[in-house]
């Protein structure tokens, strides 16, 4: 029978087909105000869900026409040859904008300018409407000097524009450019901007003025602005403790700690209080073994089912030598696109991901977080963390007995791997030479982890 | 040390701490009671127990309504009333949540003057609760004229007015509240936590939100609409399983079923719906439904069916013969009851939760899917209790149209008559599940006599005695469960 199923979602619950039109974010807002932080944060959790997303920062493409930067003149409203410069800049992003969404399946572009004028935002609006695209402004309004003074610090003191320069010069430099904005600055307006779609974000999110969202992406994209925050803190992932089926080279199941897991989780625990870590929230999955490692903390732990290892369906407790004995095409399959391979009665990575949104979501909201989970599930919150592909996901290096310390920092994450020093087996499996279906069994199990 | 158990799903990790005060503000005939009443049943849903406080009730217990007198500012006597009716619903809710486990509770009222929030505030302070004031601002004089008419005239104020009458008295009456009505205030008003919604959610101003359950709340608020619209829920036509009165797989359609199918077909083409959205699940049988009905569909793998893990595709006799204490179990409580390496109702409530916000943000849906995801669905739109869900009737091959009225849902069967078997399992008697827990004893207790007394012995009489007593032991108590107190459906 023909499926008449145009919009089949491949992808788990919560990411219908979003259809139809793509989106453009504009972003809104006088230098330093969070736009690029913003950016690249939503790009990344949209890319995360499953929504190709890309950012077009004008700040490059100026930085690409115009080789050195010189000073904030170049800024002055009054210098008309920048204008144009700038102009031809912000039509060639939107040129890049149409090539992303017609030729390179894009569903969502963020235009990371400043689009501080009427003007240029009625011109984004013609355009997009000319195109079929939805329109949706995000608008930073931020008035508290210490919050700006530190964004500067963070990102701006650092970045090309200022290369040559020492830190004071481009502190002053830089404010020198804030001016030039401020005087031709016209924020969204209540009363004519009435019939705009758009998130206005004051002071680093202790308010927010929405208006008219359309469509589910955008209401998914408030929820998630909405949640996030820029107060310092970090957030730890560990995996459980060895575990028993770790030993034998099972996979799944829901096993207990062996001897050295439990020796793992008290280090952990020593080393969580090492950290001096404030309102710490731990959180574990609901299997046995996140649990176990948890207890060794002696700190209230909360469990989330969402966070229980992927599901291998007809796979579960299997070691991989059976899994190519009993259903060697599986196991080819899944080396052919390990993101989106499905065990049969189980889940794939892409289910996990949606499994995680609220996780991911919450995480977001919370400071201090540990997560003890699980290999799969792991790799899925470092690639929200990391802003891995969907490619990459499914082979990050997860090892036991390692605690990773994530720390926000300008527009990323530091990263600091901390192996607690007890022994286990290694549990990850690198994509074989050959996936093809007709294998022989060597080639297939060439990357095996050891076991007992 | 496991001090914050959750043992419902993921997304509602133990919120702990303070329960959460919504507080409604907003002149009459905004929607204040519309939107604690959506909200409320959305929070239950999700697991938040969760109480509405209407004010107008108190006040009703307390004075039978003669005229909108009653409102104005300067009715000294009818305003010690009221401060009299808030203190009440504010000490309910001090019972609410200190004896009977509530979370948040919603006081539904006008709350339009500063120092009613006031005092209020102070309250919670005073109590430990976190406040979230939820105001509704309209000007649309249409919207408030439908709103009056939907609502207003048909309340127990206006029991004996005719129409006109009850519509002239209301619109003075909200005339009283607008002379001292002072809206929540950007500067003055800046530390409270608050989301301000603008002619029924064109427009929302969001202020301070302190933690998750408020995130959730202002993201459910943002979604909800009040634009005219139909739900239409169906479960996949007859499958080969359910002929075999088998759970879970993921079976093809019976013929019956195709014949539903393009029977559903039919109906939905007759109903001349707008826009019509058509989800289904991943399963096939949902996905063959839907093929009949010549539109575009959505799969949801959230629309699933409940996984009944080891119990896949077993038949209720089978449950019972391999798994007697799960089926057991099951029936003692049918809403958390998780399947071994499969899920609850309580697990699918979570899974279903973006399929509801989607529903939610949408107009015209139809969705085809399973029992229990369907009871799940139902449970929701008609606020049905985690007692009641596992156990609503869902048939097969009957399409139900919910249409959102006044504070509610009406609802109508459409059973477009092809026959199909019955998959209904009645949750089973009070004496039933004693009956069961004696049944079992003496069955352990027998089969250990059998057990141990011929197990040494190897002559094929006596095994044959032994096999015949085992399966008498076992048939009895197999028809016992079976009988007592549950009706399981016919089946080839």
């Amino acid at each position: 029978m023909e499926y008449m199923m145009r919009h089949r979602c491949d992808s788990a619950a919560s990411v219908p087909q979003l259809t139809n039109s793509p989106t453009l974010i504009v972003m809104v807002g006088l230098p330093a105000r969070g736009k690029t932080y913003i950016s690249k944060k939503l790009s990344r959790y949209l890319n995360w869900i499953g929504v190709p997303t890309k950012v077009f920062n004008l700040g490059q493409y100026r930085r690409e026409a115009v080789q050195s930067y010189k000073n904030f003149e170049f800024f002055r409203p009054d210098n008309e040859e920048a204008m144009q410069i700038r102009r031809a800049c912000a039509t060639n992003a939107l040129k890049d904008v149409v090539i992303y969404f017609s030729k390179e399946h894009g569903q969502v572009a963020v235009f990371d300018a400043t689009n501080t004028t009427r003007e240029r935002r009625i011109s984004i609006v013609s355009f997009s409407k000319e195109k079929g695209y939805k329109v949706f402004f995000v608008e930073s309004i931020c008035d508290d000097p210490d919050i700006i003074a530190q964004n500067i610090t963070e990102v701006k003191v650092s970045s090309p524009d200022y290369v040559n320069c020492d830190k004071d010069e481009a502190q002053a430099d830089f404010l020198k450019r804030i001016e030039c904005y401020k005087q031709t600055y016209v924020p969204l307006d209540d009363e004519k901007d009435r019939h705009l779609s758009y998130i206005k974000i004051f002071n680093v999110g202790s308010r927010y003025l929405v208006n008219r969202v359309q469509d589910h992406i955008q209401s998914r994209i408030v929820y998630y602005l909405m949640n996030i925050h820029v107060t310092p803190r970090s957030i730890f992932l560990s995996r459980h403790g060895e575990s028993e089926l770790n030993l034998l080279g099972r996979i799944g199941g829901d096993s207990a700690l062996s001897p050295r897991g439990h020796k793992y989780a008290t280090a952990l625990g020593g080393f969580i209080k090492g950290q001096h870590i404030k309102d710490l929230k731990v959180w574990t999955s609901h299997m046995k073994r996140t649990i176990q490692t948890a207890e060794h903390l002696g700190i209230p732990y909360e469990q989330w089912k969402a966070l229980n290892e992927i599901d291998a369906g007809v796979c579960e407790e299997l070691t991989y030598e059976d899994i190519q004995e009993n259903h060697p095409e599986e196991f080819a399959l899944r080396d052919q696109d390990k993101y989106r391979y499905r065990y049969p009665k189980g889940e794939s990575y892409e289910d996990l991901v949606h499994r995680l949104e609220p996780v991911i979501m919450e995480l977001e909201r919370q400071e201090n977080v540990l997560v003890v989970c699980h290999q799969a599930v792991m790799r899925c919150l470092l690639a929200y963390l990391l802003d891995k592909t969907a490619d990459e996901l499914p082979y990050l290096k997860c090892p036991l007995h390692t605690v990773l310390k994530l720390t926000p920092v300008a527009y990323g994450c530091r990263v600091e791997h901390i192996c607690l020093n007890i022994e286990a087996v290694n549990t990850h499996r690198e994509r074989p030479g050959n996936v093809d279906i007709t294998r022989n069994p060597e080639e297939a199990l060439k990357t095996i982890p050891d076991h007992f």
